[in-house]
């Protein structure tokens, strides 16, 4: 026998387990003989990679463990070493090793520097102080939000992306926000003056003080060694007690330089266009290092590039190397969106700029014209609703075809009809996707949907700023490709529910007839009718018994009542949060014995009286309305339930009057027509006795609020709800809800829930959060309006009825036998109650409203 | 107005025309046969039986009309179930769940002016 004697497997060692880093490892395990590699990584921070570029969003509800990078699985399926809280101190070259701070040494055919940077802090005297921070890390962050709860004043120093950032959280904590900027301008890299100042004045008018053309030059600390105030450059002082350098960042090369790596003048990792250093058996990738057009990039876009590149360097088929990357940039800063995209200084030779600005309106554009004609770049500020198409435009280099001006006008960009992209230009540059490979994805992979081109082409996946473009992209291949993409809602109507509801809401429209004329053909059915039935409903329109809209309901909603598989209906008082009187008990109970009707307590804590026929509808509903209860909306596309859980009250653990905010919502939102059916819950502490994380919108108690859950279902698939928003006041709390309900019932499918909605949301919780958190889509205004509306026109439905003879008409079995029952529902005895007969028993007819156990020769009656 | 069915034998009157919302129907006690009766968004009458032959219950006049390319129609509340209103079929399903054909019995439903007959009837 031959030994066979496999190569001693490579060592591959990677420092720095970041955005790149991970990017690197899902790079690398993807190349073609990665396997004979063993992997180890070393890592400064005790977690796994996370999203550094939403780190902000853990002020905001999202946890830790929401933003990690590193899929469950990931590093054991590629047998990846990774060793957390052990940072490199020193690399021998020579030796080909690598020292750790534990003292651990380990041999290296391959090193990766992914060490990313640190911020920069002015070294001014008392930057040390207690109450001083910077924006890096999951850690910083917690200890900002620590002493944030105790501070009333805080000062970044910054006025960058990042100190924007870290502006809106402090805000957003309740502290008194200001911002140093020590050029003449916000965001001075990405946009231009004119840019800068509607910004300026944007952020100014949300609380934050700016103050521009002065630096910091010292910490004030009071005797406690705090930070007290901040001294700037021009003499004045701010009160500070908390103080947050972001004044921008240093590439951390002291790896490099140590071991006499060639760095920067001004830092950086020298590496060429494979992300080779000097040395060819180390690579340097992300914001460590200085890449081949004299650049660190400080964005995650160009750190993936350059992953991707290193990974293919060291499989040995390198391709095209890194030289350069698109540094757009598309962000809401404190509710402000901003966007500046290719060359946003114009600073090519005989480039001109187009401008339009609207102070009033607040928005700002600037588009970069070279002298070909082609876009090079611009700014966008207050509206970056164009930032999809022109980005990629002014990637393309082309000559525009469409008039520039068109491009920065007010609706111009609209009316300017769609712009034509070429097929080289880069979609999404996170990536690196074309939308030609977005395109090829959809007529030769057989993508047939957004998500299935996500998947494929990894596009979108990353920030989320080319979704939009992304989607109309996709939308446009497959209509080329005859993959009618089939939306509308049925044969009467090619339009989806959001587009009619869009409609009704836009144009007025009131009646079936009317929008069924103008907008569909044919005479309806039973999809488009109870569908239409409810966008009238929710937009308002009055009772649901009246006039045409009557004849639109499902059977349910024109009986006011659930039908049950004998023909007789089912009636459910409203029992907001669960709560219920003894009196309310009994009369319930009265009413079920004098009507001999089945009752049986529900999942959704209210009681259920089954087995009453179309004729005993109002007589039982009277006597319902008279002791004040008020219709449940089984029967409808509605509210349900707010399920509550005892709370604070009575509860030894609970933390907040969960019983009270769950009648508080069931009152609110009661009536409220809407796609599908739509449940709730309160729990009043985090042991979630209501089981709030199941429905449609949860809400746990927190000792310092309420955290919002959305999303939630149970029945056939069920769903976890997401935290949409924490520690809320009551106030935000339900602000929020409404607009999230009011966003869901503009925007969803007939039928579908919250949760399947929520799955199908292009940009998912991120895109909810900012509509109605952030008011991204400038719509939340309107959406108050319409929920003050729904608030505002509630009537109880079987009140209404009962008030109107014309309304009570259709309560009868037999248009021409008034009085007589239908002599096909019958009933038998079980368990002291009754049920349906059936076929094959002999039941009797319940006749109203005497005592009515029926009782009969050959049936036997249960006497309790 | 009223409205009239034949139950094989004679034209009885069963309601007014007021009685049926445009869209929406009632149910009718024949001799105890019962019969849905339905006045569609252009004005015309159709009476079917009750029975929905899926679930077995009297329940189809509280279904919902609409149309099916240009057959008008009549969908089950209970099951949904889609039946043509030109010829009684269900559209959707051949057979109910005991294997009997699911076809609706057409009844003949006409309006009939009462005084416009009292009158006659007087006369003659
Ligand atoms: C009465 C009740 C069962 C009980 O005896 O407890 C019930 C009864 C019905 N449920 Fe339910 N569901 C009842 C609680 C629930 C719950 C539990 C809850 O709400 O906490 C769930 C799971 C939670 C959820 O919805 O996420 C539930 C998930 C469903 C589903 C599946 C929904 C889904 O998204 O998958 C349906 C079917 C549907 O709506 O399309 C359904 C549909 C129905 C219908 C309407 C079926 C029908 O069309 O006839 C039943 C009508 C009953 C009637 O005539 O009143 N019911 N149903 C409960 C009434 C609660 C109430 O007071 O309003
Ligand atoms: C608040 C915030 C918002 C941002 N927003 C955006 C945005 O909107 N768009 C955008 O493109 N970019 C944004 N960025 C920048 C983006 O996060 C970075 O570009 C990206 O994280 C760079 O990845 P990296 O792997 O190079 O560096 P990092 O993610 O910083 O990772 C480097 C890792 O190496 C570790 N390390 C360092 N030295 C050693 C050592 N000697 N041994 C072991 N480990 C070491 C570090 O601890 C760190 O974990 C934002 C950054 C922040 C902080
Ligand atoms: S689980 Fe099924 S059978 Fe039970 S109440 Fe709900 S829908 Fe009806
Ligand atoms: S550009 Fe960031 S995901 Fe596409």
């Amino acid at each position: 026998m031959t030994a066979h004697t496999p190569d001693r497997p490579r060592d591959l060692v990677l420092v720095g387990h970041g955005m790149v880093g991970q990017r690197f490892l899902e790079a690398f395990a993807e190349q073609p003989g990665a396997g004979s590699w063993r992997i180890t990584v070393l890592a400064e921070e005790p977690r796994p990679a996370y999203d550094r570029v939403h780190l902000s969003s853990l002020f905001n509800g999202r946890t830790a463990e929401d933003l990690t990078l590193c899929p469950p699985g990931f590093l054991a399926e590629h047998g990846i070493d990774l060793r957390l809280g052990d940072p490199v101190t020193a690399v021998d070259r020579a030796a080909r090793t690598v020292t750790t701070r534990a003292g651990h040494r380990l041999r290296y055919d391959a090193l990766v520097l992914a060490t990313g940077s640190v911020p920069f802090v002015p070294p001014v005297p008392g930057r040390d102080a207690a109450g001083c921070h910077v924006y890096r890390t999951i850690e910083d962050l917690d200890a900002i939000r620590a002493d944030a709860e105790h501070a009333k004043t805080g000062v970044v120093v910054g006025g960058g992306l990042l100190g924007l950032e870290a502006a809106g959280a402090l805000r957003a904590m309740g502290v008194a926000t200001h911002v140093v900027e020590f050029a003449p301008r916000l965001m001075a890299v990405q946009v231009d003056e004119g840019g800068g100042e509607l910004l300026r004045r944007k952020i100014e008018d949300l609380g934050v003080t700016v103050h521009t053309g002065a630096g910091a030059s010292g910490v004030e600390t009071a005797a406690d060694g705090r930070a007290r105030a901040l001294a700037l450059s021009d003499g004045r002082e701010l009160t500070a007690d908390l103080v947050v350098f972001s004044a921008g960042v240093r590439p951390r090369d002291q790896l490099a330089r140590d071991c006499e790596l060639p760095v920067g003048a001004r830092g950086g990792i020298v590496v060429d266009e494979h992300c080779r250093t000097a040395d060819p058996a180390v690579l340097a990738i992300g914001e460590c290092a200085l890449t081949v057009d004299g650049r660190v990039y400080g964005l995650v876009a160009p750190g993936y590039q350059m992953a991707e590149t290193a990974a293919r360097a060291l499989a040995g088929s390198p391709g095209t190397g890194f030289t350069g990357a698109d540094t757009s940039t598309k962000l809401k800063l404190l509710g402000v969106d901003v966007a500046s995209f290719g060359d946003p200084h114009g600073t090519a030779e005989g480039a001109l700029d187009v401008l339009y600005s609207d102070s009033r309106l607040g928005v700002y554009r600037k588009l970069v014209i070279g002298a070909d004609g082609a876009l090079l770049g611009g700014v966008l500020v207050g509206d970056t609703e164009a930032y999809g198409t022109l980005r990629p435009l002014a990637m393309g280099g082309k000559p525009l075809t469409t008039a520039p001006e068109q491009l920065v006008l007010p609706a111009g960009f609209a009316a300017a009809g769609p712009v034509a992209l070429p097929d080289d230009a880069v979609l999404c540059s996170c990536h690196n996707v074309t939308q030609g490979a977005v395109r090829a994805a959809v007529h030769e992979q057989g993508c047939e949907s957004v998500a299935a081109v996500k998947k494929c082409t990894r596009a979108g996946t990353g920030c989320g700023s080319c979704i939009k473009q992304l989607t109309t992209v996709v939308t446009e291949e497959l209509a080329a490709n005859g993959v009618a993409t089939q939306t509308g809602l049925c044969e009467h109507f090619p339009q989806t529910r959001a587009e009619l509801y869009e409609i009704v809401r836009v144009t007025g429209i009131s009646g079936f007839s009317e929008l069924l004329d103008r907008h569909g053909r044919g005479e309806g059915c039973e999809v488009c009718k109870p569908t239409v039935a409810s966008i009238l409903a929710s937009l308002g329109g009055g009772h649901i018994l009246d006039g045409e809209q009557a004849a639109l309901q499902d059977s349910n909603d024109h009986f006011l009542a659930n039908l049950q598989r004998n023909g007789s209906y089912s009636v459910v008082p409203r029992v907001p949060g669960g709560e219920i009187t003894p009196e309310g008990l009994i009369t319930i109970g009265e009413i079920a014995r004098d009507y001999g009707l089945y009752t049986k307590i529900t999942g959704g804590q209210r009681i259920d009286l089954f087995g009453a026929s179309v004729d005993q509808l109002p007589g039982i509903w009277g006597r319902l309305v008279d002791a004040g209860f008020e219709s449940g909306h089984a029967y409808g596309k509605a509210l349900r339930t707010v399920k509550s859980c005892v709370g604070e009250t009575w509860c030894r653990y609970g933390v907040q009057d969960s019983v009270a905010l769950a009648i508080e919502l069931e009152l609110r939102y009661r009536g409220l027509r809407s796609p599908h059916k739509l449940k709730s819950a309160v729990s009043g502490c985090a042991r979630e006795c209501a089981e709030a994380q199941s429905k449609d919108f949860g809400i746990i108690a927190t000792s310092a609020g309420w955290n919002l859950y959305v999303g939630g279902n149970g029945g056939m698939t069920p769903r976890h709800a997401d935290l949409l928003a924490a520690d809320l006041d009551r106030e935000t709390l339900i602000r929020t809800i409404d607009r999230y309900l009011m966003f869901y019932i503009r925007t969803a499918d007939r039928l579908e829930r919250t949760s399947v909605w929520l799955d199908r949301l292009e940009g998912g919780l991120d895109h909810l959060r900012a509509v109605v958190i952030d008011d991204s889509l400038g719509i939340a205004a309107e959406l108050d309006e319409l929920m003050a509306r729904h608030i505002d026109g509630y009537q109880d439905e079987w009140a209404a009825t009962l008030a109107d003879p014309e309304r009570l008409r259709r309560f009868a079995s037999f248009v021409n036998a008034p009085g007589t029952p239908d002599p096909a529902v019958t009933f038998v005895p079980e368990r002291g109650q009754i049920r349906p007969a059936r076929p094959d028993e002999d039941g009797r007819i319940l006749t109203t409203p005497t005592p009515v156990l029926v009782a009969g020769p050959r049936l036997e009656v249960l006497t309790p | 107005m009223t409205v009239e069915i034949h139950d094989g034998t004679r034209w009885q009157p069963v309601c007014t025309l007021d009685d049926l919302q445009p869209g929406r129907g009632v149910a009718v006690l024949l001799d105890g046969a019962q019969v849905a009766v339905f006045r569609d968004r252009t004005g015309g009458l159709h009476a079917v039986d009750n029975l929905d032959p899926f679930s077995g219950a009297h329940v189809l006049s509280r279904g919902l009309l609409g149309s099916r390319g240009d057959r008008p129609t009549l969908a089950s509340p209970m099951y949904k179930q889609v039946f043509d209103l030109t010829d009684g079929r269900c559209l959707d399903e051949d057979t109910a769940p005991d294997g009997s054909p699911a076809v609706l019995r057409l009844w003949p439903v006409r309006t009939a002016d009462p005084t416009a007959r009292a009158a006659k009837e007087s006369a003659a």
